[in-house]
C-alpha cells in the first residue's frame, strides 16, 4: 500500500468538497474492493475519503411501496432487516450471500454498485428488480447506470445517497459461485411483475445485462417450457480458467429454469 | 502409572498460546534496530538480466543499502543444493542446475529473487524495490512438463532440459507378464499441480552479533539445523558453529518449509555483510510465486490380469515437473517416494517404473504432504479401479484377491520396499461396513429418481514414513542420515525437559511426545516439556517430514526415557543399598524386589544433582540421557479410504456425500490428535481431487496466483468424515507408531476420482474435478447413450 491521507466526511458537500479538493481523490464505503487492491499497489489514490460517518446513509426505509436503502447499509444490515425481508425476500437473501460474514459486516450496496465490478451480486438486483440509483444530484434509472466493466454514469464526484426499490410480486436470486471467490461465475435475478419478467445476469459478461430472448418467452409464456428452444449466444460471454463463455451461458439457462420453477412452486 | 497416557486424548498444551494469539511467529519476535528486506523479483519466467541500476533505490528516503545477483556473485556464496543424488538407467548423475541465491545473469522462473533492498521500515523497503531497475531480455518460457524435453534448452549442461532418466524394477519380467495377460488395463493420467498454502507465510529475521561474529536466524522452517547445515557447508555464509537457527512457532509447512529458499539464505548472508538485523515476512503472492510447488506429473500405466482377476504386472512411464531448479529433496519424490510404492498393498510380481525429471520455467517443485506417495497411490487406485470396471468385477473384491495377506509378513516388493506388517483385509472390512458399501446400489437408484448421478469410490492406500533407514536412505542417493535425536533432561525436582530433533509446526509435539515420555516415566505430562527447533539448544535434528516424527523423534525419546531409567536403577540400587538388579521400575517408583523400600522418581533426580549420598566413582552425577535412534525400516501406515458423490448433471457440480477413512497408524498415543491430522490430510487430498489447481499460462505467468483463482477447500466443500482406525503396531520401532501426517492427503484422491467416474459411467477426467469438466464428462455419456 503507497501511502495516503484519509479523511471522515460528516456530510455530502464535504465529502464533494474534499473530492474536488484532491489529486488523486477516491471514496470508500466499506472498501472490500479498493482496500484489497491498494495494498497489491494497483491503485494509488492521494486522498480517500470515507462515508461511513455521514449520519443517515445507511438508513433503510420504505415510502409508497418503495423500499429506500441507503447506500451505506451493509449487506449485514440488508440480510438482517425486516423491511427488505417483506419487500423483497430475494433482496434479502442476496445480501447474505455475498462474499463471508466479515465482508458482508463492511461492505455495503452503495460501494458495490458505484464499483460494478461484473461479478458482483447487487448489480443483477438493481437491474432485475427495475430499481432506481438516487445520489447526490439526481435519480438514475438501472438501465442507465451499468456502463461497462467496472464502469457507472457516475460522475467522478458523484455520490450514490439512497438506492429505491419498487414492489414486485416476486423475485428470485440464484448463483452459482466461482468455487475459489465464491463470487458470481453467474447469478440470474428472475422478477415477475403483472406479468411482465426480467431476467437480469451477472458475472456472465463484463457487465450486468438483460436477457432479453428469455424475459420475452417468460413473459408470453412463464413456464420451463417456454424457454427449452431459447438461447444465451456466449460470443459475448466471459472466459477463463475456471468456466468457459459456452458453460457460463449453459449454466444461464439452467439457473434462469431453476427460477421459473422455484417462482412456479 | 505406566501405560495410563498412551492412547488418551489428551487436550493438546500449545493450544491455548496459539488460541489467545500468545504464539510467537518469527514475524511477532522484536528486535531492536531492526531493519526490513524486500525482494525485487522477476516478472518474467525466462529472462537474461542486461544490467541493474540500483541508484534511484538507493537514494529513496530510508534505503540503507540494496545487493543484488551480481554481490551474491563477487562474494562467492555457493548455490542451492539438492541434498539427493538421483542417478539414471546409464548410470550417469541426475544434472543440477546452478540455483544461486539472487539470480545475476538469467532468471529462470516468475518471482525469482534478483536483487533486495533493506531499508528502515517496510514501506520504505517496498517504496525503494520499485525503484530497482533491472534490464531483463525476455526469452521464450518452457512451460509444459510434458513436452519439456523437445523444447528450448534452459541450461547448457542439461541436455533436453532431462534432470535424470530413472528407472526401478525389472522390465523383462514386467513385459512377459503383460504378453501372457488375459486383461490388460491402460491408463493417462495427470497429477495436478498444488500451491502448497501454509497459514503461517515464509519469513526471516537475521541478526548478526559483531562482538562473537554469530549470525541469529529466526526463520519459518520444518528443520532449522539442515538449514544451518546447507547456509554454512553449502552457501557458505557463515562457519557451522556461527549461525544459529530457531524456528520458533511455524504455522503450518505441508513440505514447503523444509527446502533451504533463496530469501532466508540472503537475509542471514546480508545480516553479516551488513551488520545489520533484517526481518522480511512473505506476502500471499510472494508464498504463491516462491513457495516450492507439489505433484505436478504425466504417467502413463499398463496392468496385466490374469483371467481371474490376478495382477501380474504393472509398467509405469512418468514425467515428473522439476520446475526452474532442483530444491532441497525435490529429486527424491519422484524416485524413492513414488517408484517404490507402485506394489501398494498388492502382490503384483513384476513392477518396472520410468520417471524423466524436467526442468521447466516455473517455480521449482518438491515435497507436499505425501511427496511422490500421492502419485504414486492416484495412479494405482485409479488404473486397479478401471481393471475392475473393465473385467466387471467388484473392485472390492479385486482387490481382495490381491492383497498381500496377514500371514505374509514381511513381504519383499519388487520395488525395493519390504513391507514388516498391516493387515489389509481388516481396513477394508471395516471401511467397507462403516460405508454401507452393500446398499450403495440402492442409494444410487433413489439418487437417479431425484436426476442425481451418484457413484462411490475405493482406494486402499499404503505409505512409506518414519524416514529413514539412514544406510538405505544413503544407498538410494540422501546426503544426509535420516535418524532423529532426542534427550531426555530429568530436572533436579524430578520434572523433565524433552528436547527433539522433531519440530513441530501444528502436529501437536507439545503433546504427543510429553504423553509419551510422561507415560514412560510414570509423571503427570504437566511435568514433561518439550523443546524443540533450535540449533542452540539441540545437538542435532533433521526435523519433521515424511509421516517420521512420532516414528523416528518419538522412538528416539522413548530409547532416552529407558535410558534415564536404568541410570536411575542404579543410583536407586546405591541409595537402598542394594544391587541393581534388585531394583524394579514401577513408573514413577524404584522399588527394591522383595522388600517394602523404594526410592521416588523425584527422590532419585534430587540424588543426581545434589550428589550428597552417590557413587560418585562409578557414575556420572545429573540424570539426562541422549539417543539417536536411526530406524531399521521405513514404516507402512496403510487403510482404504471410500468417497460417495452425487453429481448435479445440469450443472456438473460434484457433492462428497460420505467420506469414510479407515487407517492403520500402528500404535497411536492420543487419538484427537490423529483423528485431526487425518482430516487435514482428507480437506489436502480432497481439494487436490475437485478443487485445487496451480495454472501457468503459455508464457510462465502464473494464472492463479492468488485465492481469487487458486481454489483453497473450505469447511462447506465436505461432508462430516468418518474415520476409522485397525492397528497393527509397527514391528521394528520401540513406539510402534507408523505415523499419520499425511495418509489423508495420499489415500483420498483416488477414493474421490474413483467415485466421480463411476458416477459417470467411466468417462475418465482428470484432477480436479471441476464443475466444467464433469458437465462435459456427462455430456459425452448422455450422448453415448442415445447414440
Amino acid at each position: 500500500m503507497y501511502q495516503f491521507k484519509i479523511h471522515n466526511a460528516d456530510n455530502l458537500s464535504t465529502a464533494v468538497d474534499l473530492f474536488n479538493a484532491s489529486d488523486e481523490p477516491v471514496y470508500i464505503a466499506g472498501g472490500h474492493t479498493l482496500i484489497p487492491t491498494m495494498k497489491q499497489r494497483l491503485s494509488a489514490p492521494s486522498d480517500v475519503i470515507d462515508l461511513a460517518k455521514i449520519p443517515g446513509l445507511d438508513a433503510i426505509t420504505q415510502a409508497d411501496d418503495v423500499l429506500q436503502i441507503g447506500a451505506m447499509a451493509t449487506h449485514a444490515k440488508v440480510t438482517a432487516s425486516s423491511l427488505v425481508q417483506e419487500h423483497c425476500a430475494a433482496l434479502a437473501s442476496l445480501a447474505g450471500g455475498i462474499g463471508d460474514r466479515q465482508v458482508r459486516n463492511r461492505g455495503t450496496i452503495g460501494g458495490s454498485l458505484a464499483n460494478n465490478d461484473p461479478a458482483a451480486d447487487y448489480p443483477a438486483a438493481v437491474l432485475g428488480l427495475n430499481a432506481e440509483i438516487v445520489t447526490d444530484r439526481r435519480t438514475i434509472t438501472a438501465e442507465a447506470f451499468f456502463k461497462a466493466m467496472f464502469e457507472t454514469a457516475l460522475e467522478p464526484d458523484e455520490i450514490i445517497q439512497a438506492v429505491h426499490f419498487p414492489q414486485v410480486e416476486q423475485a428470485v436470486y440464484l448463483k452459482f459461485p466461482n468455487p475459489a471467490s465464491r463470487y458470481a461465475m453467474v447469478g440470474v435475478m428472475l422478477t415477475r411483475t403483472a406479468g411482465e419478467v426480467r431476467v437480469a445476469i451477472t458475472g456472465a459478461a463484463a457487465s450486468v445485462f438483460r436477457a432479453a430472448a428469455f424475459e420475452e418467452a417468460l413473459t408470453s409464456d412463464f413456464r420451463i417450457s417456454a424457454i427449452d428452444a431459447v438461447t444465451l449466444s456466449a460470443e459475448t460471454l466471459n472466459a477463463d480458467m475456471h468456466a468457459s463463455a459456452e458453460y457460463r451461458a449453459h449454466l444461464c439457462k439452467v439457473l434462469i429454469k431453476r427460477g421459473v420453477e422455484a417462482l412456479s412452486a | 502409572m505406566s501405560g495410563s497416557l498412551i492412547g488418551k486424548s489428551v487436550l493438546r498444551k500449545e493450544d491455548h498460546r496459539f488460541v489467545t494469539g500468545k504464539g510467537r511467529y518469527t514475524d511477532d519476535v522484536q528486535l531492536v534496530g531492526v531493519t526490513y528486506a524486500t525482494f525485487v523479483r522477476s516478472p518474467y519466467a525466462r529472462a537474461d538480466i542486461k544490467s541493474f541500476d540500483i541508484s534511484a533505490a538507493l537514494a529513496a528516503p530510508g534505503v540503507i543499502t540494496v545487493l543484488t545477483g551480481e554481490d551474491v556473485t563477487k562474494d562467492g556464496l555457493g548455490g542451492l543444493p539438492c541434498g539427493w543424488m538421483i542417478h539414471s538407467k546409464d548410470g550417469s548423475e541426475m544434472r543440477q542446475p546452478h540455483h544461486p541465491v539472487l539470480a545475476a545473469d538469467r532468471v529462470n522462473y516468475l518471482g525469482e529473487p534478483v536483487a533486495l533492498v533493506i531499508a528502515e521500515s517496510q514501506l520504505e523497503a517496498k517504496n525503494a524495490a520499485e525503484m530497482v531497475m533491472v534490464d531483463f531480455e525476455p526469452l521464450t518460457a518452457v512451460v509444459n512438463p510434458a513436452t519439456a524435453s523437445q523444447a528450448d534448452t534452459l541450461y547448457e549442461a542439461v541436455p533436453n532440459n532431462l534432470c535424470y532418466e530413472w528407472e526401478l524394477g525389472d522390465e523383462a519380467a514386467t513385459d512377459e507378464g503383460l504378453a501372457n495377460a488375459a486383461h490388460v488395463t491402460t491408463l493417462q493420467l495427470t497429477n495436478n499441480r498444488l500451491i502448497p498454502n501454509a497459514i503461517e507465510p515464509r519469513a526471516a529475521l537475521a541478526e548478526y552479533n559483531s562482538g562473537t561474529d554469530e549470525i541469529i536466524l529466526h526463520t519459518t522452517s520444518q528443520n532449522p539445523h539442515l538449514a544451518r547445515l546447507i547456509m554454512t557447508a553449502f552457501v557458505q555464509i557463515a562457519p557451522e558453529h556461527k549461525l544459529r537457527v530457531i524456528a520458533p512457532d511455524v504455522g503450518g509447512g505441508f513440505g514447503s518449509k523444509i527446502f533451504i529458499y533463496s530469501e532466508e539464505t540472503a537475509l542471514a548472508w546480508a545480516a553479516k555483510k551488513l551488520g545489520l538485523t533484517i526481518k522480511w515476512t512473505a506476502e500471499r503472492s510472494e508464498s504463491f510465486l516462491t513457495d516450492a510447488h507439489g505433484r505436478d506429473h504425466v504417467s502413463e500405466a499398463k496392468l496385466a490380469l490374469s483371467a481371474d482377476g490376478e495382477f501380474l504386472a504393472l509398467k509405469v512411464k512418468t514425467i515428473a515437473n522439476m520446475g526452474a531448479y532442483l530444491s532441497t529433496f525435490a529429486s527424491a519424490v519422484p524416485t524413492y517416494l513414488y517408484g517404490t510404492l507402485l506394489a501398494g498393498q498388492y502382490r503384483t510380481p513384476a513392477i518396472y517404473v520410468e520417471v524423466d525429471s524436467v526442468f521447466t520455467n516455473t517455480a521449482p517443485v518438491d515435497a507436499y504432504r505425501g511427496a511422490g506417495r500421492p502419485e504414486a497411490t492416484y495412479l494405482l487406485e485409479r488404473i486397479v479401479e478401471k481393471a475392475a470396471a473393465e473385467m466387471g468385477l467388484d473392485p472390492a473384491e479385486l482387490r481382495r484377491r490381491n492383497f498381500i495377506s496377514r500371514d505374509q509378513f514381511p513381504y519383499q516388493t519388487p520395488v525395493a520396499l519390504e513391507y514388516d506388517t498391516g493387515d489389509y483385509e481388516a481396513s477394508l472390512h471395516k471401511a467397507l461396513e462403516m460405508a454401507d458399501y452393500d446398499t450403495f446400489s440402492a442409494r444410487q437408484t433413489e439418487a437417479a429418481a431425484r436426476g442425481k448421478l451418484r457413484g462411490i469410490g475405493l482406494s486402499c492406500y499404503i505409505e512409506a514414513c518414519g524416514l529413514a533407514p539412514s544406510q538405505v536412505a544413503g544407498a538410494l542417493g540422501a546426503g544426509v542420515g535420516l535418524w532423529e535425536s532426542g534427550e531426555v533432561r530429568v530436572n533436579p525436582t524430578g520434572s523433565v525437559t524433552v528436547l527433539t530433533g522433531s519440530h513441530s509446526h501444528g502436529q501437536g509435539h507439545e503433546t504427543t511426545f510429553a504423553q509419551l515420555v510422561a507415560d514412560r516415566l510414570g509423571l503427570p505430562i504437566e511435568d514433561v516439556e518439550v523443546v524443540h527447533g533450535d540449533t542452540g539448544k539441540l545437538d542435532f535434528g533433521l526435523g519433521t517430514y515424511g509421516s517420521r516424527s512420532l516414528a523416528v523423534g518419538g522412538s528416539a525419546l522413548s530409547v532416552a526415557a529407558d535410558k534415564v531409567v536404568e541410570k536411575g536403577r542404579k543410583i536407586a540400587a546405591h541409595l537402598l543399598r542394594t544391587d541393581v538388579d534388585n531394583i524394579d521400575f514401577e513408573a514413577p517408583v524404584f522399588k527394591m524386589i522383595d522388600s517394602n523400600e523404594s526410592k521416588t522418581f523425584q527422590e532419585i533426580a534430587f540424588a543426581a544433582y545434589v550428589n550428597h549420598d552417590y557413587p560418585s566413582d562409578e557414575l556420572e552425577p545429573g540424570l539426562a540421557e541422549k539417543a539417536f535412534y536411526d530406524p531399521l525400516n521405513f514404516t507402512y501406515p496403510a487403510g482404504s479410504h471410500i468417497c460417495e458423490v452425487e453429481i448435479d448433471p445440469d450443472t456438473g457440480v460434484v457433492e462428497i456425500i460420505q467420506f469414510v477413512a479407515v487407517d492403520d497408524f500402528g500404535t497411536i498415543i492420543n487419538p484427537m490428535i490423529v483423528e485431526g491430522q487425518v482430516h487435514g490430510g482428507l480437506a489436502q487430498g480432497i481439494g487436490q481431487a475437485l478443487l485445487e489447481q496451480a495454472v501457468y499460462d503459455d508464457t510462465g505467468q502464473l494464472i492463479t496466483g492468488s485465492y481469487m483463482d487458486y481454489c483453497m477447500p473450505r469447511a462447506d466443500n465436505f461432508p462430516d468424515f468418518k474415520v476409522g482406525m485397525t492397528c497393527t503396531p509397527c514391528t521394528h520401532n520401540p513406539v510402534g507408531a507408523k505415523g499419520c501426517g499425511e495418509a489423508g492427503a495420499i489415500g483420498s484422491p483416488p477414493a474421490v476420482m474413483n467415485a466421480v467416474i463411476h458416477a459417470l459411467g467411466g468417462i475418465e477426467i482428470d484432477m480436479p474435478a471441476t464443475s466444467e469438466k464433469v458437465w462435459r464428462a456427462v455430456q459425452t455419456m448422455q450422448s453415448m447413450k442415445t447414440a
